[in-house]
């Protein structure tokens, strides 16, 4: 598939670990290039494939080793966030996709990813039991929000080793994670919040808006499944993979202009994509 | 037929948004107790039925278990007073209705049969007790009439079977075929047929108007007089399309008095761009301009970006939220189908209406009959559309303003833009070249036609009158398009599978094959191939008619299995419908006869020549003779506050600005969330490059003095770019000109005036233009609530669009303040120039000194700021525009949250000096260890106002003026869209 940005894998040094991505594309999916350069960035390359082409059998998930469901308006929404392409990987992948789950390989899903996932059941799979036991309710604001938010680590995880912090911006209308109480106990128990919305200082928000975006239970931004390997989350990491992609950039530079630090390239939201690669290498 | 129809409803168990929901129908003056929202699903099949065991396979699958329940065929249990059911009218696109069919499909493994569907619907419970005449003007809030049908029943009504199933399937039964218009008739009725159109020969009723004039007719009669024959109504139809003012620009194209014998267009705007171009040489940015869907600059040697902005006002009057949305979606295909497919990457919009709070009633009929809707309802519907178009296509919207003015309350202007990005070459192919080949398929890919949108390009031709077709009205499909533009931008064009590509926008099949038929010199199309949404269109209709999210592809015959293979596997529907010729002529067949067949020479320039005529109008009010405010604290809040100048922030933050991942600096800025007049983004991953983007329009200007309007809203539009440290040799200009009775000489005259400044500005600025657009009859003829005729005129309106290439994201600026203790210049002159001012418009006067440019110094200014933003000087950079340097401080101040202390000259009183809203103008601030060298880069044209620091914002003159807390002017500042 033709990639419009030019890859910077090849910066010198910069060399990619043998492992592929598979990046799941079509029907309104939309950030599966970002997603790609994340990736690439961090070590990693991958290949963004139309699901068709999967469920017509042209490309193999077990050829790869991480599966990203990217962010996206698959099917505009309609249903439910995420719903309508859930039926069609459960209706036509499902065997595909729990011998991939099975195997030593990692899922990620943002935004409407997360969405498909938590349709899927993929998360928070309490015994690899694969059952729609959270939601991603409408916001609370009854509509899509674009804004930055800061979000740090719940859990100790593949996914968040070493994070202290993301700020990147959130981009939905159903992000509001709502789930009965026994499920919440659940996965509380079994360590699987990933991430938390906060404010700027890292405490808690509280479930106030604007830090919690959407009203989500908890302010939970991010899960993973009982084994740790799925991941689904509302915030775009791959959307601020730069220095200049932050909110607050200009006032930081300028800072660190007067102080004489040297002005970084890369995000604090790479951490995430690192930690992918890392846990292959 | 649907003999089978099932009805399932979902509701939430506990819905979040019902608070918010309930509050927003509260603030528009319902006072309901509460408002909870059921989806429906009505399953029409003809063919099969479903089981009771499939129906709630069916509804866990349209529905999410852990929040919702459902019911299949029985009524939703609620506690209510009312129920209100909205759904779509026959024909409307449903695109819920659609993903639901395609999951029951993939589900049961069924196809279902044509005729068969799901129809989406939405069932309001109402809390409270109102009376029925309240809840039918709630049912008109929560719907349009145009394109929703309303159904109503009491709590008793609604019994245990609830509501009843309704099939809103299109029906039309009779086969149509190609008619005869006998064009030997008196010129009164050439003139009626001009303006109302064809009569039908089978119901005797007129088909719309064609806007074709009596000259025009006349010219269309010789010419088939020529041929001996008859023209066809699908020739006439086809004739009108493209001879359309939406399409030919008839006024621009048009002589003009005696000292515009070529027309506005290439006289200033053309002429402007081809002698900029000439003058820069080498550095010229340009790469495509006027020719393509939209316009080309050189983004670095690898890749170009284009731009483009339409307008989409009278779809948009009619349904706020489909017209924004297919306006939106639109113009994302002029990118799609630039050159051989650009990568939509930004979309801009822009929206004049009246004030939201104004209670205006108008009528598009007597007695009270269609009731033009309210600002409020337009506002709403057109910031969902916009948003709902980029935000489902993965197309980030970093730009765009809302202007209000009551004089918009007849016609919105609803403007959409989309910029895109495409390498130069791939493979050796040029991608900013096309050229359909005799011999090559003509391939209609995306949607298919149906009545949607008929006489879409005349009708916008027309001042809105009760006459107004609702075939006029379409909801865009943005799903259907991201398919299969992914497929062609990101696949099918560098795999080199088509030669050619354009949308079908205005006209449809007759406007986009006739004009790719150009390239190859002929076209031959079979209508009987085009696929349908429903069987029973006449020929001409399928020809002309407007059904969005479709693309025509020129394609080589040995691709075209390769090609439609690609595009079945990403389930996008494409046709093969006729094939490009090199005959010189448009032929369109069907039913086995010859429809149309013209010759492209005068379908494209057989249109009469015309000479306008303009009469000056001289404009005189008084200066007002204001005496001096008592006191400005007040003042500047109430500034602040001023619709024109207070935040919208509630429209960008529903807009998805950081997709594709290139956010760099955003709709608002600072930790106080200031809205900037320019953003900035990167469009390739990797590059250090950025591509900057700004609007300007100053509508209060235009009737004082429309010459320096046009200086006004250039310069602000380019010197929003030049604040983020943008050269200005790297930007260019798109026009769009929203006029109002332009059959008036007066009118004419003051457009005349505009071009002229266009091209005196835009030379002497040195920025071409790229690619412009216009919409010449936004007037609205109507009723009042008395029954008196009104006519309301949007005030002439040029919005003038910007982008620019930063050379390095990482030296951009923003507009806050930063740091405590930096230094705060104004740079740049301030004249008593307050002539359609905010101030003035504030104390109710009009005034008459427009601001005017010197263009020649602010060149000079533009290039010695981008050096010292180019050499890290500057720490924030804001333009002053609407509101004066008294707003544009206080602004930047609010987005740094910082305060201010600073002394303002006395040459001219104070609050003329802070209000006036001379051009060419920047705040800026600058840490106090680049004080000499900043001084020494900008000149005599930094003045040093004061510094940073505190939280007040305090400025003197002889005396202190005033002393405002940041916090109390940023609660000035955000407080009357506080709601929305």
């Amino acid at each position: 598939m033709a990639v419009i940005c030019p890859a910077d894998g090849g910066k010198p040094g910069h060399s990619l670990i043998p492992e592929k991505a598979f990046i799941m594309s079509g029907y309104g999916i939309n950030s599966e290039m970002e997603t790609q350069e994340a990736l690439l960035r961090a070590g990693m390359a991958s290949d963004i494939v139309h699901i068709n082409d999967l469920i017509a059998g042209r490309q193999r998930l077990s050829d790869y080793r991480l599966l990203v469901f990217p962010g996206g308006f698959s099917y505009g929404d309609d249903t439910g966030a995420g719903n309508a392409y859930a039926n069609r990987v459960r209706n036509n992948l499902w065997d595909d996709l729990l011998e991939f789950l099975d195997g030593d390989n990692l899922v990620l899903g943002i935004c409407n990813g997360f969405q498909i996932l938590a349709n899927l059941g993929l998360v928070p799979a309490f015994d690899k039991n694969y059952s729609r036991d959270i939601a991603l309710m409408p916001n609370r604001g009854g509509r899509l929000e674009c804004r930055f938010v800061t979000i740090r680590p719940v859990a100790e995880s593949i996914w968040t080793h070493g994070i202290s912090k993301l700020r990147c911006p959130v981009s939905h209308g159903e992000g509001n994670l709502s789930c009965s109480p026994e499920t919440l106990q659940h996965i509380k128990k079994h360590r699987q919040i990933a991430f938390t919305y906060c404010r700027e200082d890292l405490s808690p928000a509280g479930g106030e808006y604007p830090f919690n975006p959407n009203g989500s239970v908890e302010d939970i931004a991010g899960i993973t499944s009982t084994d740790g390997k799925v991941l689904g989350m509302m915030p775009h990491p791959e959307r601020a993979m730069e220095f200049t992609n932050l909110y607050d950039w200009p006032l930081v530079r300028e800072q660190q202009r007067r102080s004489g630090e040297r002005i970084p390239e890369e995000s604090l939201n790479m951490a995430i994509f690192h930690n992918i690669v890392g846990y292959f290498a | 037929m649907a003999s089978f129809v099932h009805r399932i409803e979902v509701h939430y168990k506990k819905d979040p948004r019902l608070k918010i929901r309930t509050d927003r129908i509260r603030s528009l003056g319902f006072l309901i107790d509460e408002l909870q929202l059921t989806d429906v699903y009505t399953i029409a099949t003809g063919s099969r039925d479903f089981t009771r065991d499939e129906l709630h396979g069916i509804g866990a699958r349209l529905s999410n278990p852990v929040v919702q329940e459902f019911v299949v065929d029985e009524a939703t249990t609620a506690f209510f007073d009312y129920a209100i059911e909205v759904g779509f009218l026959p024909g409307v696109t449903d695109n819920v209705g659609t993903t639901a069919r395609q999951t029951i499909e993939d589900y049961l493994r069924v196809t279902f049969s044509e005729g068969d569907a799901v129809y989406s619907s939405q069932l309001y419970f109402v809390r409270g007790h109102l009376p029925p005449e309240t809840i039918r003007r709630l049912g008109d809030t929560l719907a349009n009439p145009l394109v929703n049908r309303v159904i109503i029943k009491t709590r008793q009504e609604y019994g245990d079977r609830g509501m009843d199933r309704v099939v809103p399937r299109v029906q039309l039964h009779e086969m149509r075929s190609v008619g005869l218009v006998d064009l030997e008739i008196p010129d009164e009725d050439l003139v009626r047929l001009g303006k109302e159109g064809i009569v039908d020969p089978k119901t005797g009723v007129r088909r719309g108007p064609l806007a074709l004039d009596l000259a025009q007719l006349h010219a269309i009669r010789e010419y088939f007089n020529g041929l001996l024959r008859w023209p066809t109504d699908v020739e006439i139809e086809s004739l009108a399309q493209t001879w359309s003012e939406h399409c030919k620009h008839t006024i621009f194209a048009s002589a003009m008095d005696d000292d515009v014998p070529k027309g506005l267009y290439k006289t200033f705007i053309q002429a402007a761009t081809n002698e900029i171009r000439k003058e820069k040489g080498d550095s010229d940015i340009c790469v495509t301009v006027f020719t393509d869907n939209s316009g080309a600059i050189v983004f670095d040697d690898e890749f170009l970006v284009t731009h483009k902005v339409e307008t989409h006002n009278s779809p948009s009057a009619l349904d706020p939220f489909g017209g924004a949305l297919t306006g939106i979606v639109g113009v994302n295909r002029d990118t799609i189908g630039f050159g051989l497919g650009a990568k939509p990457c930004m979309n801009v919009y822009g929206f004049c209406v009246g004030d939201p709070a104004a209670d205006i009633k108008l009528f598009r009929g007597k007695d009270r009959k269609n009731p033009v809707l309210s600002p409020r309802q337009i506002l709403d519907g057109v910031v969902r559309g916009v948003g709902v178009g980029g935000n489902c296509s993965g197309i980030p919207t970093p730009q765009g303003f809302c202007y209000f003015d009551n004089r918009y309350a007849g016609k919105p202007l609803v403007f959409a833009g989309t910029v895109g990005v495409m390498p130069k070459e791939t493979n050796g192919v040029r991608l900013y070249e096309k050229k359909a080949e005799p011999g090559d398929l003509v391939v209609m890919v995306g949607g298919r036609v149906g009545k949607d949108g008929i006489h879409g390009a005349t009708f916008s031709s027309e001042a809105l009158d009760p006459a107004s077709p609702v075939t006029a009205v379409q909801i865009g499909d943005p799903i259907t398009q991201k398919k299969f533009s992914d497929v062609l931008v990101k696949e099918a064009r560098d795999l080199g599978l088509y030669r050619s590509i354009t949308d079908n926008g205005a006209g449809g099949l007759s406007c986009s094959v006739a004009e790719m038929a150009k390239e190859s010199n002929g076209c031959r199309v079979d209508l009987d191939k085009v696929p349908l949404k429903y069987p029973g269109m006449a020929p001409w209709e399928i020809w002309i008619s407007e059904s969005q999210e479709r693309m025509t592809l020129a394609v080589p015959p040995e691709k075209i299995d390769e090609l439609m293979d690609l595009l079945k596997r990403r389930e996008v529907e494409a046709t093969v419908i006729g094939e490009f010729t090199g005959t010189g002529r448009c032929i369109v067949e069907c039913q086995g006869i010859v429809a149309m067949d013209v010759e492209l020479a005068f379908l494209h320039d057989g249109l009469p020549k015309k000479i306008l005529k303009t009469t000056p109008v001289n404009v005189d009010n008084p200066e007002p003779d204001l005496p001096y405010p008592a006191r400005l604290d007040d003042l500047v809040p109430a500034m602040l506050g001023r619709k024109n100048i207070c935040s919208t922030e509630f429209v960008t933050i529903q807009y998805d600005h950081a997709v594709q991942g290139g956010h760099v600096l955003g709709p608002v800025q600072g930790k106080g969330r200031v809205q900037a007049q320019a953003t900035l983004t990167k469009v390739v991953l990797g590059s250090g490059k950025g591509v900057g983007l700004s609007q300007a329009l100053f509508p209060t200007y235009t009737e004082i003095d429309p010459y320096r309007m046009a200086g006004a809203c250039i310069d602000t539009a380019i010197r929003g770019l030049v604040a983020l440290g943008i050269s200005p040799e790297e930007i260019a200009l798109l026009d769009n000109f929203c006029w109002c009775s332009s059959d008036e000489p007066e009118r004419l005259w003051q457009l005349k005036r505009v071009a002229q400044g266009c091209y005196d500005y835009a030379k002497a600025l040195g920025t071409p233009f790229i690619s412009g657009k216009d919409s010449m009859f936004n007037d609205f003829a109507g009723y009042d609530a008395e029954n008196n005729r009104v006519k309301i005129s949007v005030p002439p309106t040029l919005l003038i669009s910007s982008i620019g290439i930063h050379a390095d994201v990482l030296k951009a600026v923003s507009i806050d303040a930063k740091i405590s203790g930096d230094l705060v210049y104004v740079i740049g002159e301030t004249a008593e120039e307050l002539g359609g001012s905010e101030y003035f418009a504030h104390l109710g006067y009009t005034g008459n000194t427009v601001p005017k440019l010197d263009a020649g110094a602010a060149k000079a200014r533009y290039l010695r700021l981008y050096d010292a933003i180019f050499h890290e000087m500057v720490a924030s950079a804001f333009p002053v525009s609407r509101g004066g340097l008294g707003v544009a401080l206080a602004k930047v101040a609010i987005a740094g949250r910082l305060g201010m202390d600073l002394t303002i000259p006395s040459v001219i009183r104070p609050d003329y000096f802070l209000f006036s809203e001379s051009l060419g103008r920047f705040v800026v601030t600058v840490a106090p260890d680049h004080k000499r060298e900043f001084e020494r880069i900008i000149g005599a044209d930094a003045l040093l106002l004061g510094k940073v620091g505190g939280n007040r914002l305090r400025i003197t003159g002889r005396t202190l003026l005033f002393e405002l807390e940041i916090s109390k002017l940023e609660a000035a500042y955000k407080a009357p869209f506080g709601g929305f």
